[in-house]
């Protein structure tokens, strides 16, 4: 078998046996949670009967029953206040969002019932919540199915908010986020969760978890740091691939978890490698690169030899027609192309 | 017979619309009249005399608790302050009728239910005060209480969140087949959110142990019911969810106790959800942020608090059953005032939370970054002058 963890599913053709896609990580950790413990439970649109939206749930009301897996109404304000009430009442509830642009009509539960109530009631109330979907741009799906919520939930306090990007991330990460006593946005990728990955005995462990607050080092490098986060991560080490054949080594960092955002991993990239990128998909302004380049900014300005680079999606709702929606999405050659102008290679 | 998956009716072949309204209000259940005396054909609840005088003590301390908390704010000794006043009966009487495992998600408006449970006239002045004694450490503005011990969990600011959250919790009762409800308080505003309708309608698909109190004080704000619905109040609304409800005089101690005792056996033994309206008028100011005589009479509030106030009417029913007296009631208002006061002035005496609680609770453990934010501030405070030093 595969000793450890390959770094790049790019770069090896494994053994069909041990891959595994995103969409069955996610399934197996929450299925493996549940039968560990009886507090956890799932609810939200079509999460049941229908197997789920996008199937991440499939085969769970059969083996657990209607009383932990709970086909809700059409109301996100409703069953995410209802899930944030179970949690008060010590159950330890995965709240499904078909896609993070319907938890728009219930983030008033999100921030104010469950983010700050620990805080609010002075440590009495915790929210052992857990709220998943998809997040971020599918494939023509228009504006108000599109919209990257990373930057929006990462600046709240109380919150936990972390984006898987491989199946080994999507496993350890979820089962994290259930077991974790503070509530947790777990923000997937739809396109993702039909693509295999590698992963070893140790990610197919039932008490595989990794830390979140960590981010991980796909790949190492000496010239340039690139940053990003769920699927743009793929596109940082297809663009890592090209700028090696120009002989730039990129060092790609999976951010994994955007709050706490892992500042020491980056840092120390970026002492070692002196230029960044930063890559997201959601807009511009506000954005998780921004917090990424302030916090560079601030601890490790003097190795800096370039301005940093953001590479991020168009600052407008996003388009439906093909060509226009690949224009409006970061690709691999725009963080090809910023690696480069980091290191004065072209303009 | 229609089979459609919506709905299983009879067929008509004349078009009749239904009226928005019924020709009559749903009725209003009340036991005793105005004046404190049961109705003929009343069946009294059984409320003996040491529950009796307990219930009229909590209104009592609570009145007395808002009149004097109030001014304190006027005067400048708290930031704010929210009143129960008109609404003692309901507070009290309703949790009177529960058990000390049932869960209550409150609205802001139901300071007595927590009285009733044990909060302490230090507790809630610590908090108001926001001092380092409150269990709240400080978090809260004035009047936002939560007490996990009493299971009055601790009050959200927008209105109805508190909704859906009873649903849940209700669901996680249910789930531990605990013999206990969730209980809900809002308001004849809150009704109208959306939180409101989502949680009726999944209460009763899941059913959930819930109980639903609307206390409907005739006012949002400024908003007079007239102007917040059209329908027959909210107790209508309970048919449309499937839901057991009803109507109760919401000032009429006795008539409340009997409803909710009721609802919740209902809700506990056959894990349904009830929607109780509890009708009564809400005598104070929204809050101490708002002046109502801008938007209703002078008299009108004089009259509510005067002869409909519901504590007289409850003190009467005492002193027919020759359970109170003059003497009781002027050695209760007299050592009540007391209480509070001196509870107030304990609290306001008292420190203020200390700087190492800014960053706790924040997540379950203390994360690296708020470690160092701490540290910096606390270099800060120690470089700068004392007024910066929080002890």
């Amino acid at each position: 078998m595969f000793p450890g963890i390959v770094r790049s599913s790019s770069r090896h053709l494994p053994c069909r046996r041990s891959l595994m896609t995103v969409r069955d990580a996610l399934n197996s950790a929450i299925d493996e949670e549940m039968a560990a413990d009886p507090k956890v439970f799932v609810m939200g649109e079509e999460v049941g009967e229908y197997q789920g939206a996008y199937k991440v749930t499939k085969g769970l009301l059969q083996k657990y029953g209607p009383d932990r897996v709970l086909d809700t109404p059409i109301t996100e304000a409703g069953f995410t206040g209802i899930g944030v009430g179970a949690a008060f009442q010590g159950l330890k509830p995965i709240v499904e969002f078909m896609t993070f642009n319907f938890a728009m009509q219930a983030i008033d539960h999100i921030i104010n019932s469950a983010a700050k109530t620990y805080y609010m009631s002075g440590g009495q109330i915790a929210v052992p919540i857990v709220f998943r979907g998809p997040n971020g741009a599918a494939a023509g799906v228009g504006a108000q199915h599109s919209q990257c919520f990373a930057a929006w939930y990462g600046s709240c306090p109380g919150l936990k908010v972390v984006t898987p990007y491989s199946a080994e991330d999507a496993r350890g990460l979820l089962k994290a986020a259930i077991r974790d006593p503070d509530p947790v946005v777990f923000l997937e990728n739809e396109l993702l969760y039909g693509e295999n990955f590698p992963v070893s005995s140790q990610v197919r462990d039932p008490n595989f978890t990794l830390p979140i607050g960590k981010a991980k080092v796909e790949r190492e490098g000496t010239d340039v740091t690139i940053t990003a986060f769920s699927k743009m991560v793929g596109f940082a080490l297809k663009a890592a691939d090209e700028l090696a054949k120009d002989g730039i080594k990129a060092e790609v960092i999976n951010l994994r978890s955007i709050r706490p955002l892992d500042r020491e991993t980056i840092n120390a990239s970026v002492r070692k490698t002196y230029r960044l990128v930063a890559v997201e998909e959601g807009w511009p302004q506000h954005g998780v690169c921004a917090e990424v380049c302030a916090s560079v900014q601030e601890e490790t300005f003097d190795y800096l030899d370039a301005p940093i680079e953001r590479i991020s999606g168009a600052d407008i709702p996003m388009p439906y027609a093909a060509n226009l929606e690949r224009l409006a999405l970061p690709q691999i050659e725009d963080i090809v192309r910023a690696a480069k102008r980091a290191c004065y290679r072209s303009k | 017979m229609l089979d459609f998956p919506g709905a299983k009716a009879a067929f008509t072949s004349r078009m009749e619309f239904i009226s928005p309204n019924a020709a009559e209000a749903v009725p209003c259940f009340r036991i005793l009249d105005d004046l404190g005396r049961a109705l003929d054909g009343s069946d009294i609840p059984e409320v003996d005399s040491s529950l009796a005088v307990k219930m009229y003590h909590t209104m009592v301390r609570l009145q007395t608790f808002d009149s004097i908390f109030y001014e304190a704010q006027r005067q400048g000794r708290i930031s704010f302050y929210l009143t129960n006043i008109g609404e003692e009966a309901l507070n009290v009487a309703s949790a009177a009728a529960l058990t000390k495992d049932d869960v209550v998600f409150p609205q802001y408006r139901e300071h007595g239910v927590l009285m009733w449970r044990g909060f302490t006239l230090d507790e809630f002045a610590n908090q108001c005060f926001s001092n380092e004694a409150g269990h709240g450490k400080g978090r809260q503005m004035p009047i936002h209480y939560g007490s996990e011990k009493l299971n009055y969990f601790t009050i959200s600011s927008p209105i109805a969140t508190q909704l859906p959250h009873a649903v849940g919790a209700a669901y996680g009762l249910k789930m531990d087949r605990k013999n206990a409800c969730a209980v809900t308080y809002f308001g004849d505003g809150g009704s109208s959110e959306g939180d409101f309708h989502a949680a009726c309608n999944f209460a009763a698909v899941l059913e959930a142990p819930v109980l639903f109190v609307c206390r409907n004080n005739g006012y949002a704000i400024s908003t007079p019911a007239c102007e917040q619905y059209k329908g027959d109040g909210i107790v209508v609304r309970g048919r449309g969810y499937g839901m057991t409800s009803i109507r109760v005089d919401g000032n009429d101690a006795l008539a409340v106790f009997k409803a909710v005792s009721a609802a919740r056996k209902l809700a506990v033994e056959q894990s349904k959800p009830v929607l109780i309206e509890a009708m009564t008028y809400r005598v104070g100011h929204h809050s101490t942020s708002d002046d109502s005589t801008k938007y209703r009479s002078g008299e009108e509030i004089a009259h509510w608090r005067s002869v409909r106030d519901p504590v007289l009417r409850f003190r009467r029913w005492l002193e027919s059953n020759a359970w109170w007296s003059v003497e009781d009631e002027k050695e209760l208002r007299g050592a009540a005032r007391k209480e509070v006061i001196s509870a107030m002035n304990q609290a306001e005496k008292k420190n203020k939370p200390p700087l190492s609680e800014l960053f706790t609770d924040v997540y379950d453990t203390l994360p690296r970054n708020l470690l160092e934010q701490e540290a910096t501030l606390r270099d800060t405070v120690s470089k700068n002058p004392p007024s910066l030093a929080p002890h």
